[in-house]
């Protein structure tokens, strides 16, 4: 790499000087704003002077407690069972809500399990935040193999020499040329509880067998429906980059593959998928980086709910920020998705990195 | 037509004055009714003739999307470009004022005799706000509906008790003609919540905060009533008496002329198209849960920013433009409720014995405007969120402490929001 | 023998149009939903949507909801507006970024690993959570323009273009593809005696036909159809507005769900037609891209 030829201080900054100085005057500059917000008690609309107050954003979002809830008892000391037959516990909120435990005060119930007799419950300063957490965590975890495998199933589809490919390769971009705001409320017809369309093909096909679903209404469907419709909605934005890298495989190589009596799967093993290693390195960056963002989605179909059920961080943000006026706080869950996210980079270049 | 002449005019009228000694002096005006061409037409026309009609000032509009307006402002304020005349949404603009982006809006006691009360804006003492119209919500239904159903037909004397209410909630159930009994318009995200929905919690005797002090919401949003509510609301979605937040867009605006909702609940912008779709339709007083029957209040109201150098000019636009007759073609065009008893009887529809003079007086018997106060822009947004847990399920007590938890806090670090 | 070959080979070709067109419903659907819908009144269109006639032109089918779009609003304008910062910001952005990517993959300068890894990080920030502070900057902002030096950017095209001009997807994707560029080729250009700038010229930009379009491509879609939050808090006249904005005209508390299909489809053309020039340059790059290895 560092050969002489290449050398030169003058030629590489000036090269990068312009396109560098736009990204650091509007990305890199704001983004240092809003970490100094995230230290203060910022508010969007306010008459108040901002003060610095630390930690206490991080603190607010970020705590997290364990108690121990005793079972009731009767008075001869026997645990109290409802007609079910399950352990009743004193409500959370006889200890968050009680003046004995400051600590807690202003704490909700994020999960509990039991052991023995006794519970054990989770909570958390901001609930909240914590599923949005999960939630875009979820998210990434299940759109990365999803959107990148299908996106590249969807250029190894279309790579062939055919008439009116063309015609297919624009069909399966489509989605992606409309804004998602407009495609997610497009979706929620589709997935629409009693006559939604989606429902109507399914029970179409099962002759009627099908009982039908409230797709974002129910708490175990809906992230997994707005997964599905935004993993559909961008393939082909990707189908795109693995398109670009799979044409850059010189043609020789498939031509000397052949010569060999490679099979279909050697030729994908051995001539396409080593081709493909910087491109697939582009997709997994850019489809993580994309699913972290998550937000129009959440905003057209679900809002966050039911039950928090689809809640993210950029939701969140933008909710606090905006929506609650809140724009320290908003603020605070950017700068942790960032740090979050660049710790899930760290690690992805390390597993990705060029072997030598 | 006539509305391009008055314009023509006026371009007219305002040349040959710039040509002469007294130049008007420009007022910027915001709006929000983008894409709506009843309503901009209407606000050009009024416009025009304010400018025809004296030669100080000169007012022009700028037109933005409604569900974009409050962001579209508060960004500009950020960035110090308001203009002149700010248009503000009732519930709204105590923030504003507290934020200093309005100030006091100079008009006469005098203009706004005899205009509904929820109409004027006031904070902290001062005029802030007036607007030319109201809205209100009623409980749709069929004249057919009721008749078949054996029903009472409540009035405003004597509105449903809740137990009516339910009652005819569940024998339109029982008909199983319905998809669902009760169309609440939970597809409806938004301010559409605590403007459409906290009158319900009022009734039960409940609250979204404490407006005894306006420092915190303990006791009025996750006091025994509220409970009450609380528990009321989470049965309307868990025994199929409504459709949850899920609820398709569409079937919101167009499943009770369909025929599948029972009951719809719904504001008045929405009754002009009903009327054309069910011709026995009727607008019910809200049911009365204990506390009386409340319904919401409170619409756009346009107000001065803190940056207009000539308030006294908005302040003339402002009168010019509650005149009756344009509060009468407001009314025509878009179906609010017209702001004065007057310019009522000018409408088509809200005139004595028209179809929708009900709104009027439900407007002036029945509503209660929304928390006024600063905070209450945030408290809507956790009240909302609250509501539609309540709806999918989440434990009433603990969902109504946590709002009460998150507004409380925001109270705190707004330091009492001025209160 | 001839002819059992010739008969697999049409059931393969068969085979294979049949899975083509599968996948191309599942990706059809929405697009043939919507232009279907804007030729519907509002009634029938939502009636439709729970059976297949949604996406059938059937019942009354008419242009109504054409007419109307464009009472409602000044799309002409919008259109307009967001092609101009589209197009203008596309050209600017491969252009600048192209130049960044050449320099981090062919030089060797001091503090170029550093840089990038900076720029690769700025792809984690979602541009929601630097809105209220970006906003801030270029309300203060100088310019001099015809009339002299201003401040302010606010309601005018500049604001909507420049601050998406250099963005770290389209660095990085003229990064991976430059790093399978020969290097051979570069290095001899030097030896000749060849300046920096003709190697990007006349080597390096010609071989990357097909980034070029796949970053023209995926870069116009983010311009012309994510430019939502930024515009609506940085222009507040409608002579400025792009379509996301004036999307919001069609959403009125009854929303006129024909009018806003009418819209969708208009709005789509520049970017389906876009995609559809630019695809030409795709294909007719494999060829040169054929030369390295």
């Amino acid at each position: 790499m560092s050969s002489k030829l290449t050398r030169s201080n003058r030629a590489g900054w000036l090269f990068a000087l312009p396109g560098f100085s736009l990204l650091f005057l509007f990305i890199i500059v704001p983004f240092f704003f809003a970490f100094w917000l995230s230290l203060t008690n910022q508010r969007l609309v306010s008459p108040n002077p901002t003060e610095f107050i630390g930690l206490k954003n991080y603190r607010d979002l970020l705590s997290v407690s364990i108690i121990t809830l005793e079972p009731e008892r009767t008075e001869a000391g026997e645990v109290v069972r409802d007609k079910d037959g399950e352990i009743e516990y004193p409500r959370v909120r006889t200890i968050t809500r009680s003046d004995e435990f400051p600590q807690y005060r202003g704490m909700q119930e994020w999960f509990r399990w039991q052991s023995g007799d006794t519970a054990k419950v989770v909570i958390a300063a901001d609930v909240v935040f914590m599923k949005a957490l999960v939630n875009t965590l979820t998210f990434a975890l299940f759109i990365v193999p999803i959107q990148g495998g299908g996106a590249l199933l969807l250029a190894l589809l279309i790579n062939q020499k055919l008439r009116g490919i063309n015609a297919y390769r624009t069909i399966y971009f489509m989605p992606v040329v409309i804004s998602i705001v407009v495609i997610s409320l497009l979706w929620r017809f589709i997935y629409s509880g009693n006559e939604g369309l989606l429902n109507n093909i399914l029970s179409a096909l099962t002759f009627g067998a099908f009982t039908p679903v409230d797709w974002l209404g129910n708490t175990e469907t809906a992230l997994g429906s707005i997964i599905a419709m935004s993993a559909w909605q961008a393939m082909g934005f990707h189908m795109v980059i693995w398109l670009a890298g799979l044409q850059s495989i010189s043609p020789t190589l498939y031509e000397a593959a052949s010569i060999e009596g490679a099979s279909k799967w050697q030729t994908f093993r051995y001539v396409t998928w080593p081709g493909l290693r910087n491109t697939a390195v582009l997709v997994l960056i850019v489809i993580t980086m994309q699913s972290f963002a998550v937000f129009a989605q959440v905003d057209v179909m679900t809002n966050g709910g039911p039950l928090d059920s689809t809640q993210t961080l950029v939701f969140q943000t933008v909710e606090r920020g905006y929506g609650k006026q809140d724009i320290s706080g908003g603020a605070t869950i950017s700068v942790i998705l960032f740090l979050m996210v660049l710790m899930i980079s760290a690690v992805q270049a390390f597993l990705t990195r060029e072997r030598k | 037509m006539t509305l391009t002449k008055t314009t023509l005019g006026a371009l007219a009228a305002s040349t040959l004055l710039a040509g002469g000694a007294a130049a008007q002096t420009d007022l910027s005006l915001w709006y929000h009714g983008a894409g709506n061409e009843v309503e901009s037409n209407i606000l050009n026309g009024i416009i025009a003739d304010f400018n025809a009609a004296q030669s100080d000032w000169s007012v022009s509009v700028e037109s933005f999307p409604q569900q974009s307006y409050n962001d579209s402002v508060v960004a500009s304020a950020l960035a110090g470009n308001l203009p002149c005349i700010l248009d503000v949404d009732g519930p709204v603009m105590p923030n504003w004022a507290w934020a200093g982006y309005l100030q006091p809006l100079p008009i006469s006691e005098d203009a706004i005799e005899g205009h509904l009360e929820s109409t004027i804006g006031r904070w902290d003492g001062e005029i802030y706000g007036v607007g030319l119209w109201d809205a209100a919500v009623a409980l749709y239904t069929r004249d057919s509906t009721l008749e078949a159903l054996g029903l009472r037909r409540p009035t405003l004397e004597e509105p449903w008790t809740k137990d009516e209410f339910m009652a005819a909630l569940d024998a339109a159930k029982a008909t199983g003609d319905y998809d669902y009994p009760l169309d609440l318009g939970t597809a409806w995200t938004g301010e559409w919540y605590p403007y459409a929905y906290s009158p319900f919690l009022q009734s039960f005797g409940g609250d979204i905060v404490d407006r005894s002090t306006y420092d915190t919401a303990e006791g009025a949003l996750n006091g025994d009533a509220a409970i009450a509510f609380g528990e009321w609301w989470q049965s309307l979605f868990a025994e199929g008496y409504a459709p949850g937040t899920s609820q398709d867009p569409a079937d919101r605006d167009t499943g009770f002329i369909e025929g599948k909702y029972a009951f719809s609940w719904n504001g008045n912008w929405a009754a002009a198209t009903t009327l054309e779709g069910v011709d026995d339709v009727i607008f019910l007083p809200a049911p009365d849960f204990g506390n009386g029957p409340i319904i919401g209040a409170g619409s756009w109201q346009f107000g001065v920013s803190s940056a207009c150098e000539h308030p006294e000019g908005a302040a003339a636009f402002v009168e010019h433009a509650l005149q009756d007759k344009y509060l009468a073609a407001f009314s025509d065009g878009i179906g609010l409720i017209p702001g004065t008893k007057d310019a009522a009887q000018m409408t088509e529809k809200y005139a004595e014995g028209g179809p929708l003079a009900v709104f009027f007086d439900l407007s002036a018997e029945q509503s209660l405007v929304r928390p006024v106060s600063p905070g209450y822009v945030v408290a809507a947004k956790v009240f909302e969120k609250a509501l539609s847990d309540i709806a999918n399920g989440a434990d009433v007590a603990d969902t109504l402490d946590a709002a009460v938890d998150e507004i409380d806090d925001d109270i705190e670090t707004n330091q009492g929001y001025g209160h | 023998m001839a002819l059992v070959t010739s008969d697999n080979h049409g059931l393969r070709l068969a085979a294979r149009y049949a899975t083509l067109s599968l996948v191309a419903l599942i990706f059809l659907f929405p697009l043939v939903f919507m232009v279907v819908s804007s030729l519907k009144p509002d009634q029938q269109l939502l009636a439709d949507t729970s059976s297949i006639r949604a996406f059938l032109p059937v019942g009354d089918i008419s242009l109504d909801n054409y007419v109307k779009a464009f009472e409602r609003a000044p799309i002409g304008r919008f259109m307009a507006n967001s092609v101009f910062v589209t197009v203008t910001t596309v050209l600017m952005s491969i252009l600048l970024c192209s130049l960044a990517a050449f320099s981090f993959v062919f030089l060797d300068w001091t503090g170029r690993g550093a840089l990038l890894s900076v720029i690769v990080a700025t792809l984690i920030i979602p541009f929601e959570t630097i809105a209220v502070p970006l906003l801030l900057l270029v309300s203060k902002l100088p310019w001099i323009g015809l009339e002299g030096l201003e401040t302010g950017w606010l309601n005018t095209y500049r604001v909507q273009i420049i601050p998406w001009i250099a963005d770290a997807l389209t660095i990085f994707l003229f990064v991976q593809f430059f790093k399978d560029l020969p290097r051979e080729l570069i290095e001899a250009a030097r030896v000749e005696g060849a300046s920096w700038l003709t190697i990007y010229r006349r080597i390096v930009m010609p071989l990357s036909g097909p980034v070029v379009a796949t970053a023209a491509i995926l870069k116009s879609l983010t311009m012309y159809n994510n430019q939502y939050l930024w515009p609506l808090i940085v222009v507040q006249d409608e002579a400025h507005r792009p379509v996301m904005v004036g999307l919001g005209y069609f959403f009125q508390l009854q929303i006129a769900w024909g009018e806003v299909m009418a819209y969708l489809t208009l709005i789509s053309v520049p970017v389906i037609a876009f995609y559809l020039v630019l695809q030409r340059a795709f294909i007719s790059s494999i060829a040169s891209t054929g030369v390295k290895g």
